[in-house]
């Protein structure tokens, strides 16, 4: 019953802070918060109490029926990857609540509503392994989330906010017809409906409905995640949502993507993945480069990010579909400090922001004068985000190069190329903003103990990470061996 | 007629006597509120006879009108629909000064008609039902005889029906020099008839026929009266024709050309299929430009019956299911949808204009989030009613691999959700100059208006969260179709 009650947890306590904030914002804020920390103390303890026992292949599970008739289940499950992922949920949505104490102004109740939606859809997302109930929650993120952008966005917040929804709900609705012609042809395999993970996971395919039925859940992880050529909802989500906002999209939505593709195009499609691994690795790598070379040519804090996300995520692309454990291992580790790295640097961004009232990184400069520890922070998260060894986007970068050397080469010599690209925008972004003369003469109040605390936090873990990634990779291992294996048995066999 | 067929006949009598009794009330005194509670009672006591009548079930009455668990499950739908056009009716009438009480009469008669065509076995039964909810509707759409929109919708209403039923009437007379029968019955076998080639004059009036049904379900290409009859009637008069002036229809339709087994093929397949991609990519993409909401829910209605006729096509054990689920889905959300409308509309004006719900989220949460609701359900967001109709469309399509329908459904409806996010844009953007929403926000909410947005909200999430029950009802009352 615990898996229910995290999501319950997160809509009662947004509808609570809604119809709190009409007395006083405070304490809407002050339900938000302790909302998602209870979710966050509940996974810390499935985290702990797991420890010492053997794996089994789910942590917790719950299964009610629902649909009968077409055998849909309310099944929510969670091994390593899903906590993982679950975990950097609530640990960003502390950090988004408290992001956002001081900037939401306007409407705060209904603010908190959505956010606490959102996480409640991530938080579905990440346990559901009824597909239905799958595609139900990747549905109910969007509605909340477009309303975070649209309302509490910035200047061209309606143009951002639509076209996010506009490609998401196509991309989904095409993921929606792969699942039901799944159901549809395990029915006429079997006699049975069902929209159970595991049992779809034996259906047999003939080549071409898998490669077609493969390419419906790609679109939808693709555009999420996002690869190449479906990403350019991102700049404009992620520059013109709030700060809670951009934390979100980076540091939890893109995640879904990467998760929905470890977690279901892998192991229910293994023929036709031999034949588009291959492919996908090299938009991977194209997405590595591409974010990289135009988020150095940015001048906007915020959509500088944006791009280095496109970066980040290639790397995540290439490790999943480099067919080996070590890739996909540090393409998980990634993905957990991408979302704490970014997170940061969308917080810094709104903190520079609030302060500046501007992102161009061109009125900027010479900010370490005025704001030392402020920019000290800034340096720290931009060096995590070109992958200095010792914060943990190093790990996973590394790890995912490693797995992809072996059994691609020469796509890991070109996803290295990205590094250094890398290298030329988080020395630009630290450079311009922070060093220097001040030659706008900036008088700004330095960091107040709560943002002391939210960016401490995320500093924290990023070392962590860095330094001693072992617990990470220790909980997520069985999961993604579960998946892999399926994936990849063959292969696994040859080498 | 036997005891046995009276009783079954009962929810159609218990209609038709109360408008007679209703014409009855009006000739002696004019009262509005009795006019509403009459009628009322009346639909409901229709509405309670449904298990009587069912219990002597399935039963063909005298040639014309067959009564089977189908009939009644597509009765109580629009009986239930028209309850809802009665309630918004009250307050909407209320504002406007106008002669109130013949508008009851006119919807009880044209609920009559759909009610007969639902039940309709038989080629006079058809028309006869057909002439009876056009000719109330007539009468209906130019309700409101002091607004020149009104009257110019209600004139064009009365020249495309008239001919389409006179294409109708053609399309029967083909079929019956051919076949020497009047049965409806004949049209599953027309288009079922794998293989072998129908007659010409069979093909001819069948698609004669088709003609006529596709002009009242407003598919394309018979759509063009839609967007200026839905923007010129009265509002709780759009809702009628959206719901149980179609309701009605479909329901014949689906009854007669739901193909057994297989899905639709052959020459009326190809029809079908045609209309049905042209709906849904037309009415979705004439909707982006709208800037009346009364328009825009009309061009996406195009879109709606579209995607219903891809169940129809798809056919199989799942498509007269899927079929019905989604048109009680369409039904519950578009009556809210018109609903919200009628709530928020003045004495003198109706909000139909999108400036009319520019930030309405601030002032009047409830309603817009009423309002949000109907719309999501529309875009068929999950956890809405709207969502499950959709994925048991997609499921039927896929069971029959209709491929090439199923995706210009997802494609047009991401299309439509473009115009679903704009009212939302609109109605969650910064509140307006103060002119309109002093206006607006004034307005008291009627109360028979509220209670019956409230029970449609809450029947939205009903049947987007618990389908089972409502499920198994359907699959019971379609099993017997064919």
């Amino acid at each position: 019953m615990i898996l229910p009650s995290l999501i319950m947890t997160l809509i009662v306590g947004g509808i609570a802070s809604w119809i709190v904030a009409r007395r006083s914002p405070d304490a809407a804020r002050w339900i938000a918060l302790v909302s998602v920390m209870v979710d966050l103390a509940m996974c810390l303890g499935i985290w702990i109490m797991q420890a010492g026992r053997t794996p089994e292949r789910w942590l917790v599970e719950c299964n009610f029926s629902w649909i009968p008739q077409f055998g849909i289940r309310f099944h929510l499950a969670i091994d390593g990857l899903s906590l993982t992922l679950l975990l950097l949920t609530y640990f960003l949505g502390v950090m988004a609540v408290l992001s956002s104490w001081s900037e939401i102004r306007e409407k705060v109740g209904f603010f908190h509503f959505n956010l606490l939606w959102v996480l409640a859809g991530i938080t579905g997302v990440f346990m559901a392994v009824d597909l239905f109930v799958f595609y139900l929650f990747w549905e109910l993120m969007l509605v909340p989330m477009y309303f975070l952008i649209g309302i509490w966005g910035h200047e061209r917040r309606i143009y951002a906010a639509t076209k996010f929804f506009l490609f998401t709900q196509l991309s989904g609705l095409l993921m929606l017809i792969a699942i039901v012609a799944l159901a549809v042809f395990h029915h006429q395999s079997t006699g049975v409906y069902t929209f159970d993970y595991q049992q779809l996971l034996h259906t047999s395919l003939s080549p071409r409905a898998a490669r077609l039925l493969m390419i419906g859940f790609l679109v939808a992880f693709a555009v999420k995640l996002p690869a190449f050529p479906f990403h350019t909802w991102l700049p404009d989500a992620h520059t013109e949502a709030p700060t809670a906002g951009s934390v979100v999209l980076a540091g939890l939505l893109l995640k879904t993507g990467a998760y929905g593709l470890i977690r279901f195009v892998l192991p229910l499609f293994p023929g036709p993945l031999r034949e588009l691994a291959p492919l996908m690795m090299t938009v991977g790598v194209i997405g590595i480069l591409y974010g990289a070379v135009l988020a150095v040519g940015q001048t906007d804090l915020k959509r500088l990010v944006a791009y280095t996300s496109v970066s980040h995520m290639g790397f995540v692309l290439l490790g999943i579909f480099a067919g080996n454990q070590i890739a996909l291992e540090g393409a998980v580790v990634q993905m957990v400090s991408h979302g704490i790295s970014t997170g940061a640097l969308f917080i810094l961004a709104g903190l520079l922001q609030e302060r500046l009232h501007t992102r161009e990184l061109s009125q900027m400069g010479g900010l370490w004068e005025t704001m030392p520890a402020l920019s000290g922070a800034g340096l720290v998260f931009a060096m995590a985000s070109l992958g200095l060894p010792g914060l943990g986007d190093f790990v996973g970068e590394f790890l995912v190069l490693l797995g992809t050397y072996r059994s691609n080469a020469r796509l890991a010599i070109f996803a290295t190329l990205g590094l250094l690209a890398a290298t030329l925008y988080g020395l630009r972004f630290a450079q311009g903003a922070f060093q220097g003369p001040n030659r706008h003469h900036w008088k700004l109040p330095d960091m107040r103990p709560r943002e002391w605390a939210v960016l401490g936090l995320m500093m924290i873990c990023l070392v962590w990470i860095g330094l001693y990634p072992h617990p990470v990779l220790h909980t997520i291992r069985p999961g993604l061996a579960a998946a892999q294996q399926i994936a990849f048995s063959q292969e696994m066999v040859r080498r | 007629m036997s005891h046995a067929d009276f009783v079954a006949l009962f929810p159609l009598m218990i209609v038709s006597a109360t408008a007679v009794l209703l014409m009855l009330s009006i000739a002696i005194r004019r009262n509005h509120r009795t006019a509403a509670v009459i009628s009322l009672i009346g639909v409901a006591a229709a509405l309670g006879s449904l298990p009587f009548a069912s219990s002597v079930a399935p039963r063909q009455v005298t040639g014309f009108l067959i009564l089977d668990s189908y009939s009644f499950l597509y009765m109580a739908i629009l009986l239930i629909a028209s309850v809802f056009v009665f309630l918004f009716g009250y307050d909407y009438l209320n504002r406007r000064q106008e002669h109130r009480e013949e508008f009851y009469l006119l919807v009880l008669l044209a609920t009559t008609g759909a009610m007969v065509l639902a039940a309709s076995s038989n080629f006079a039964s058809f028309f006869l039902g057909l002439e009876l909810l056009s000719v109330s509707l007539y009468a209906l759409i130019a309700y409101i005889r002091t607004e020149r929109v009104a009257i110019e919708a209600g004139i064009k209403y009365l020249v495309l029906a008239a001919s389409s039923s006179a294409v109708l009437l053609f399309g029967f007379a083909l079929i019956y020099s051919e076949s020497g029968s009047m049965k409806l019955s004949q049209f599953t076998a027309i288009t079922s008839s794998t293989g072998q080639t129908s007659s010409v004059l069979l093909l001819t009036g069948l698609m004669l026929t088709l003609t006529g049904i596709g002009f009242k379900l407003a598919v394309v290409p018979f759509h063009l009266w839609t967007p200026d009859v839905y923007e010129g009637a009265p509002l709780p008069v759009t809702a009628f024709i959206a719901t149980v002036s179609k309701g009605g229809m479909f329901a014949l339709l689906l009854r007669w050309f739901h193909p057994q087994g297989e899905g639709l093929a052959g020459a009326s397949g190809l029809v079908l299929s045609i209309i049905a991609i042209a709906s849904m990519l037309t009415g979705n993409l004439l909707a982006l430009r709208q800037t009346n909401v009364k328009r825009i829910l009309a061009y996406s209605s195009i879109a709606h019956m579209g995607y219903l006729l891809v169940a129809l096509i798809a056919g199989g054990t799942l498509g007269a299911p899927a079929a019905t689920y989604y048109l009680m889905a369409y039904l519950v959300t578009i009556l809210g949808a018109f609903g919200t409308m009628t709530t928020l509309s003045g004495s003198r004006w109706e909000a139909s204009s999108l400036d009319s719900y520019r930030g309405l989220f601030w002032h009047r949460p409830l309603v817009a989030a009423a309002f949000t609701t109907m719309l999501l359900s529309l875009a068929g967001i999950p956890l809405t009613a709207g969502f499950l109709g959709k994925f048991y469309v997609l499921t039927s399509g896929a069971a029959q691999s209709r491929w090439v329908l199923l995706l210009t459904l997802v494609v047009s409806s991401t299309i439509g959700l473009f115009y679903y996010l704009r009212i939302l844009v609109v109605m969650y953007g910064r509140p307006a100059e103060p002119v309109t929403i002093a206006d607006a926000g004034t307005l008291p909410l009627p109360l028979p208006a509220t209670l019956a947005l409230a029970v449609l909200t809450g029947l939205v999430f009903l049947l987007g969260l618990y389908p089972t029950p409502l499920w198994n009802v359907i699959v019971e009352a379609t099993r017997g179709l064919g």
